[in-house]
């Protein structure tokens, strides 16, 4: 109500004009408060899982069981942290997760460059209708192809390996060929035909001219695809089965279901450690999310 | 330059391109055929077959398809994921547009605001999943103490049959800052010439939501829908994580997906499995098409 008295009040013919100063003051101030009202509270909502969580993270035992909770441990049991690295092999963990996430993003990368190149920058025929089928892919639930994959990989003898985590990235994911289609197609076509004119190859042009002006849509998809390794639950836990293979979410995941609510706090440790990269990652590339969502093509 | 036809019809300089075309693409296409077709015919073809994982499947029709609609535990796994979809998903939906407009009205202090929104969005599930199991602790847990605090004695949340499934889409409120992020961009493009042109006619805040704004993003929100759901049809990390595996307490928390992961690797019933997960995917192919078949005449595609 009081915008669309603000909005009457601008274009200044409903109101009359001695009341318009104390109106417009008065919709100001009473928006300003529920909008920031409204932000703030809603941000309590967001961030208090954070303080829970660190807060837990350096409880001793005796704190964690406490109603109404402590939101302050004393003493700060800083040696919950190096107990998960003690108990729990959170290092192996975190050293498994490496091996897994950086093949993966390179291998998103690269495969994801080519086929979206071939779908923007090549002229064929038929191209339309394959990348149709590239799209209709994304509504494929990974629940539906998941066990034959798995009865494939066992005969294979690729169970317990990381290999069916790395090598399907290596193979194109729909969704970042249609992120990466998108800016490419937006790239002008001149680029191509003067390097073309000039005797360089195809692939040449994609290497040389085209994958450098296309790094910021590459950012988008390593960054995306890190967070996706990074972050996923059920590949590990259907492939790996040896503990000393597990990646950080089934690793805690696994602290979780054995030592349950009894070292809490070093479970709630570890937790926090396997969250740091994600944060550190997203400070130092936060121009680069919001363009990857902008990249989604999501506008029209 | 003289086009020469040679090959089926097609000009030499189109068959070139076909030929580079393509080796740019087969990453994708090898992926497409080991990955994506191969499993997806062969998850058919396990449906219709008795198959315990260490022997070879045998052929029996849709004999699992009849034994899935009565069993019990199957109905209710499509019940609960039926439940949390249905809830999970408009709440989302309507939650993530309304803070991303409230974001949208000149806000100082945006990046903050939206940075705090957006993290748990990209938060590891299992870290997530793991930090709720604790708040929602009916002893203990912040979410009963923040009632406690207005004068509620909260529920036994997780514990509590009635109350698991609930406490579960409140959860997935928390990971509704992606949405907002790609509704707010959506916002922003939205050209100011219509908003001022709109309020010259007179129009009131809530017309031009409804006659301008939300058409206007109307395509965003049918992706968002449709993703939503998609995922709200798989859900199954955090109950994984935070009931072990099981759906408790009492089968409230048995998500399709969760059933459909017991009977492949706790009960080792591959054929079983595959049926399910071919119910599955009907039911995310039939409300994909639902959603595109209504809102055909909700949707506006005329912006640019």
């Amino acid at each position: 109500m009081s915008v669309a008295q603000q909005t009457a009040a601008t274009s200044g013919r409903t109101v009359p004009r001695h009341k318009r100063p104390l109106q417009i003051t008065l919709a100001i101030v009473v928006v300003g408060a529920l909008k920031y009202g409204t932000l703030i509270l809603l941000s309590g909502f967001f961030i208090l899982p954070w303080v829970w969580m660190i807060s837990t993270s350096l409880k001793n035992p005796q704190e964690l069981v406490v109603w109404p909770p402590i939101w302050i441990p004393h003493p700060i049991r800083w040696d919950n942290y190096i107990a998960a690295f003690q108990q729990a092999a959170f290092s192996q963990y975190l050293g498994n997760t490496l091996v897994v996430t950086v093949p993966s993003v390179i291998g998103a990368v690269a495969s994801n460059a080519l086929a979206a190149y071939g779908f923007a920058r090549v002229r064929w025929p038929g191209r339309e209708i394959v990348f149709a089928i590239v799209l209709a892919t994304m509504i494929l639930p990974g629940f539906v192809t998941f066990i034959p994959l798995y009865v494939l990989f066992r005969k294979i003898n690729w169970v317990n390996t990381y290999l069916p985590l790395i090598v399907p990235t290596f193979l194109g994911s729909p969704f970042f060929i249609f992120l990466l289609r998108q800016f490419l197609m937006g790239l002008p076509v001149e680029i191509s035909d003067a390097a073309r004119v000039d005797g360089a190859s195809e692939f040449g042009i994609f290497t040389r001219i085209v994958l450098p002006l296309a790094r910021p849509a590459l950012a988008v998809v390593a960054l995306f695809q890190f967070i996706g390794s990074w972050n996923d639950y059920f590949g590990p836990l259907i492939y790996l089965n040896d503990k000393a293979l597990y990646t950080i979410s089934l690793g805690i995941a696994n602290m979780q279901s054995s030592y349950g609510f009894s070292n809490f706090a070093w479970i709630m440790a570890a937790t926090c450690m396997s969250v740091v990269p994600i944060i550190v990652l997203f400070f130092f590339a936060q121009r680069t999310f919001i363009e990857g969502i902008a990249l989604t093509g999501l506008k029209g | 330059m003289a086009v020469s036809k040679s090959w089926q019809g097609i000009t030499r300089e189109q068959r070139q391109g076909l030929v580079t075309g393509l080796l740019f693409i087969s990453p994708w296409v090898l992926g497409f055929l080991a990955f994506r077709i191969y499993p997806f015919i062969m998850s058919f073809y396990y449906s219709l077959t008795f198959y315990p994982v260490l022997e070879t499947p045998r052929f029996i029709g849709l004999k699992n398809y009849y034994n899935l609609f009565q069993d019990p535990r199957f109905l209710t796994s499509l019940y609960n994921t039926a439940y949390y979809a249905l809830l999970a998903v408009p709440l989302g939906t309507i939650t993530g547009i309304l803070l991303a407009m409230l974001l949208n009205m000149k806000v100082r202090g945006l990046s903050f605001f939206r940075t705090i929104y957006y993290l748990p969005s990209i938060t590891p599930v299992v870290a997530t999943a793991i930090v709720w199991l604790w708040m929602f602790n009916p002893r203990n847990g912040v979410v009963n103490f923040v009632l406690s605090l207005v004068g509620i004695r909260g529920p036994g949340w997780l514990g509590s049959p009635e109350w698991s499934k609930p406490a579960l889409i409140f959860m997935s409120l928390w990971g509704v800052g992606g949405a907002v992020v790609i509704y707010l961009a959506s916002l922003q493009d939205v050209p100011r010439e219509l908003i001022e042109a709109a309020q010259l006619d007179g129009a009131g805040t809530t017309a031009q939501i409804w006659h301008i704004t939300l058409p206007m993003i109307s395509p965003v929100i049918l992706f968002n829908v449709i993703t939503g759901l998609i995922g709200a049809v798989q859900y199954f990390t955090e109950v994984h994580v935070m009931t072990g595996g099981s759906g408790s307490p009492a089968d409230s928390t048995l998500m399709m997906s969760i059933y459909l992961w017991q009977s492949a690797f706790r009960f080792f019933k591959m054929g079983y499995a595959s049926a399910q997960a071919w119910v599955l995917f009907i039911i995310i192919v039939f409300f994909t098409a639902i959603l595109f078949k209504v809102s055909g005449r909700l949707v506006y595609y005329g912006g640019k």
